[in-house]
C-alpha cells in the first residue's frame, strides 16, 4: 500500500478522540461542548474510513456517511436547545442547566 | 517518488488535524473555535482522500463545512457576547482529571497500535479503482444498505422538526416577557 498504513490512521483517530473527550469534560460552554463532540464523531469517521480501506470493503464508508447524518441531526437539536436557553435568559453553562436533569 | 509525496501530504494533513483540534478546545471565543473546526474538517477531508474515500471527503466538505458549520456560526453570531466562554474551570482536580482521562484514551490506543497485536494491521487489502467512488457508494446505498438510507432520512426529518420546536417561543415565555 502506498503511503501510511492503517495503524497511522487509527493513531490519528485516537488522538482526535482524546482531544474531543478533553474538550467535552473541560469546557463549560455548551457551544464548545458541541464542537468537541463533532471532533469525536469525526475521529470515529476517520477510523471507519481507515479500516474500510484496510479491509477493502466500502461498507465502512457507508457507515461513516450515516455517522455524518447523525452528527448533523445532533447539531440541529443541540443548537435548538442553546437558542431555547438564551430565550429563557439562562446562563450558557452546562453546569447551570440543572432543569434538564432527569 | 509518488510514495514520498503521499507521506508528506498525509503528515501535513494529520498535523493540521491535531493542531486545529487542540485550537478548537482552547479558544475562549466560540467563533474562533468554530473557524478552527472548519480547518479540522478540511484536513480530515484530505486524509479521507488519501484513504481513497472520495465520496466521503466530498460529503465531509459539503455537509460539515458547508451546512453544519454555517449553522453553528449563525447561532454564535445570534448569541453575540453571551456566547463567550472563558475557562470557568471548576475545581482543579476536575481539570487535571479531564486531561488525564483524555491522555489515557490516546495512550491506550497508541500503545495497542505500536505493539500491533497479532500483526493484524500490517497488510491492507488490494482495492479496485472504483473503490469509494460516488457510483460505488450510490449502488451500495440503493441495494445492500437501503434500510439504513431510509432510516437516516427519517432521523434527519425528525431532527429538523425537533430543532424548530425547541427554538419556538413558548406560551410561558410570552406571559413572562
Amino acid at each position: 500500500m502506498m503511503g501510511p498504513g492503517t495503524n497511522w490512521y487509527v493513531a490519528v483517530a485516537a488522538i482526535l478522540f482524546g482531544i474531543g473527550t478533553t474538550g467535552v469534560i473541560l469546557r463549560r460552554s455548551p457551544l464548545i461542548v458541541l464542537l468537541s463532540l463533532e471532533i469525536m464523531l469525526n475521529a470515529s469517521n476517520l477510523a471507519l474510513v481507515g479500516f474500510s480501506r484496510h479491509f477493502g470493503s466500502v461498507d465502512g464508508q457507508i457507515f461513516a456517511i450515516c455517522v455524518m447524518a447523525v452528527a448533523a441531526a445532533e447539531v440541529v437539536v443541540g443548537l435548538g436547545l442553546i437558542v431555547a436557553f438564551t430565550r429563557r435568559n439562562m446562563p450558557l453553562d452546562v453546569d447551570a442547566a440543572t432543569e434538564l436533569r432527569g | 517518488m509518488g510514495n514520498v509525496l503521499v507521506w508528506v501530504l498525509w503528515i501535513v494533513a494529520a498535523l493540521a488535524c491535531v493542531g486545529s483540534g487542540i485550537a478548537v478546545i482552547s479558544f475562549t471565543n466560540p467563533f474562533y473555535s468554530a473557524l478552527a473546526l472548519i480547518g479540522n474538517l478540511a484536513a480530515l477531508a484530505a486524509l479521507f482522500l488519501l484513504a481513497s474515500a472520495e465520496f466521503v471527503a466530498a460529503a465531509q466538505i459539503l455537509v460539515y463545512a458547508g451546512a453544519v458549520m454555517v449553522m453553528f456560526l449563525f447561532v454564535i453570531a445570534y448569541l453575540g457576547g453571551r456566547a463567550d466562554a472563558p475557562w470557568a474551570g471548576g475545581p482543579q482536580w476536575l481539570q487535571l482529571g479531564s486531561f488525564v482521562s483524555g491522555a489515557a484514551i490516546m495512550i491506550a490506543v497508541i500503545v495497542a497500535l505500536v505493539t500491533n497485536v497479532n500483526g493484524g494491521l500490517s497488510s491492507s487489502a488490494d482495492i479496485s479503482r472504483s473503490f469509494g467512488s460516488p457510483a460505488e457508494i450510490g449502488r451500495l446505498f440503493l441495494t445492500d444498505h437501503l434500510l439504513a438510507f431510509e432510516i437516516t432520512s427519517i432521523v434527519l426529518l425528525v431532527a429538523a422538526v425537533g430543532g424548530v420546536v425547541l427554538a419556538l417561543k413558548t406560551q410561558a415565555e410570552d406571559e413572562t416577557t
